[in-house]
């Protein structure tokens, strides 16, 4: 594993459960990019669908790609915004993240893609926005783009303005 | 000038408009603002001088803890304006020296006494868990807190907490604060704020409020009064916008008020990381956060958050120096090594024009010292704390204690705290509330078996009496 401790980001290689191709194709699933042992389990609770599971509330959530429906709930709720779903929709890849800045990006929108650093590397379409949370403006966006190897990387967006 | 407009999280909304004098000049407030934040969001930065060198001097922990706002109001010199809520016409002074009592101060008002069966003192979560439950088993009692409003630090945390769904995980601490709040509001359960408890005499409270002294007897008191930030050693720390993180997150997300236009934070603790992130979501500029340690004290997924916007977070990295003339214009960094020794030739000049200290908190035990409890030095619940039994009862048999103040924690921590101290009281006066209070400390336990918590169950050990 890098220094993930000492730059405060995952390197691609470093998120070790990925789903496969196959299940991607099929429809969205959720990563996880949660990798410490801190006492948090919403991720586990709000699921209906039993995919995250945990070893007490200390544990590290793991996903069942395979009962993981990519309805996104647990991407709202999660405190550290360490959950993404990843996808393959036709030849372009998808990405849902939370997103609790301003601008909030509206559905059409071109925005940059960025990395785990905040570096821009590429552009995308917005494909949909909506707000959990009907007190604030905290959304949860989901982007596509032309270069399906960026799902692995793709972790938060800008405006282009 | 310094209004944040728009935020992703927060609506501010402000009360009517008032106006009071600093210095001889009309400021404009907001009711039910503090003095020292409608200052500060009119532009004024400089609350007094330094006795010997005249040195300006801005605020810096903004909740009522620190020395550094104290002005003079209405003649009264060493008034903590942070906390103090602006009333129309008042007269602000900017304070020299160490501030002479006026000839003529107006007559105090009489005293007056309130007996109550149970005080708490603080209404952070611990405080307001706790009268939650006294009011579950039909014992109202009487919250004493010295800020306007209730709710600690709580109000200000916008982030999703942690936890269970038990603590409310990935609600919001604001909002955990608001729905506390409205219990205790509607369940007429009696509180007092801008009221400072200042002295425990066995079974007698002194507090202040305004001109007015009460006394307050009580048979049980609960003492949860949190923590205050850390001042750390280093040139230029005393220049006005240098400021407690904490104070930084009370400005913007309490007030409205945006603490700078660009901040460098020092410490990549929980607290340094979920302002910095906070900040950003002001719309304020976060150069980077420079930490000493190694590695990134906080949880990791809160430095994730961060750096995916770009900011960037230096390990072995610590403050050298802090410049400005009237305010803070530059600061510098330098890398150390791994025996925290200075590399020469690393150092980082930063164009900011605030810089936030996240290097810790104190557990505010004044008045327990005061009162004659037994305190203990233990590093990793952040200094002096209480020596407690289980039932967070202190050497003093009548005073309990929970939160921050017995060591430096989470607010989910606090929650329980204060209620498992209200259930031992409750069970002191001879109701039957064990089942349910060992049911919660072992939820507490719980909550503490991350590796983070290792150092804080160490700690606790060393606290625990019979």
């Amino acid at each position: 594993m890098s220094n993930y401790l000492k730059y405060g980001y995952l390197e691609v290689k470093d998120v070790v459960s990925f789903p496969s191709l196959k299940i991607i194709t099929k429809h969205p699933v959720v990563v996880s990019e949660c990798i410490q042992e801190i006492p948090c389990n919403p991720c586990v609770t709000s699921c209906q669908f039993q995919a995250i599971s945990m070893e007490g509330i200390n544990g590290i959530p793991v996903i069942n790609f395979e009962k993981c429906t990519g309805c996104g709930k647990c991407v709202s709720i999660c405190p550290g915004l360490a959950l993404f779903l990843v996808g393959i929709k036709g030849k372009k890849g998808l990405v849902t993240l939370p997103f609790e800045m301003l601008p909030v990006p509206l559905k059409g929108e071109k925005v940059y893609l960025l990395d785990r650093k905040g570096k821009e590397i590429g552009q995308g379409d917005v494909l949909r926005v909506i707000f959990p949370d009907k007190s604030t403006k905290s959304a949860v966006i989901t982007v596509t783009f032309d270069n399906i190897e960026l799902i692995k990387s793709v972790r938060n967006i800008r405006s282009l303005k | 000038m310094r209004e944040i407009n728009i935020h992703p999280i927060l609506q501010f909304s402000h009360g009517k408009e008032l106006k009071f004098i600093f210095d001889g000049k009309t400021v404009k407030a907001y009711e039910g603002e503090t003095v020292a934040m409608a200052l500060y969001r009119s532009g004024i930065d400089i609350f007094s001088e330094s006795p010997k060198l005249h040195r300006p001097r801005g605020m810096f922990c903004a909740i009522g803890k620190c020395s550094s706002c104290m002005m003079r109001v209405n003649g009264i010199p060493n008034i903590r304006t942070c906390i103090l809520p602006v009333r129309e016409e008042m007269v602000v002074e900017k304070h020299e020296g160490f501030g002479k009592l006026p000839d003529y101060i107006e007559k105090f008002a009489e005293p007056f006494e309130i007996n109550k069966e149970v005080a708490i003192i603080g209404s952070g979560p611990a405080g307001l868990s706790a009268a939650i439950t006294f009011k579950e088993f039909g014992i109202k009692a009487l919250i004493i807190e010295e800020n306007p409003q209730l709710g600690g630090q709580l109000i200000k945390q916008t982030h999703k907490f942690f936890g269970s769904e038990k603590e409310k995980a990935g609600t919001r601490g604001f909002e955990i604060a608001q729905d506390l709040i409205k219990n205790i509001e509607n369940s007429s359960i009696d509180y007092i704020t801008n009221s400072t408890a200042f002295a425990i005499d066995e079974n007698k409270i002194g507090v202040f409020r305004d001109n007015q002294y009460m006394k307050i007897y009580t048979k049980y008191l609960l003492i949860a009064t949190g923590a205050a930030e850390k001042m750390i050693p280093f040139p230029g720390n005393d220049i006005p916008g240098v400021f407690g993180a904490g104070a930084a997150q009370t400005l913007m997300n309490v007030f409205g008020i945006k603490p700078g236009r660009s901040i460098l934070m020092i410490g990549a603790g929980n607290v340094g990381l979920i302002v910095s992130y906070q900040l950003l979501q002001a719309g304020i500029e976060v150069k980077a956060v420079v930490e000493a340690m190694p590695t990134i004290g906080g949880y990791f997924v809160h430095a994730a958050k961060l750096r995916r916007f770009g900011v960037p977070i230096l390990t072995s990295t610590t403050i050298k120096e802090v410049r400005g003339n009237l305010r803070v214009e530059k600061a510098i960094t330098i890398s150390i090594d791994k025996k925290f020794k200075e590399i020469p030739g690393t150092e980082i000049k930063w164009n900011v024009d605030t810089v936030c200290l996240s290097t810790g908190l104190i557990p505010s035990v004044n008045l327990l010292a005061q009162a004659g409890c037994k305190l203990k030095y233990v590093t990793s619940l952040g200094g002096f704390v209480p020596v407690r039994n289980k039932d967070f009862q202190t050497t003093n048999k009548n005073i309990f204690v929970a939160g921050d103040v017995i060591g430096i924690e989470e607010a989910s921590t606090a929650i329980l705290e204060g209620h498992i101290a209200a259930l031992a009281i409750l069970e002191k006066m001879g109701l039957k509330t064990k089942k349910l209070k060992m049911e919660s400390i072992k939820n507490l336990n719980n909550l503490r078996g991350s590796p983070f918590s290792k150092k804080i169950i160490e700690g606790l050990k060393e606290v625990e009496c019979e």
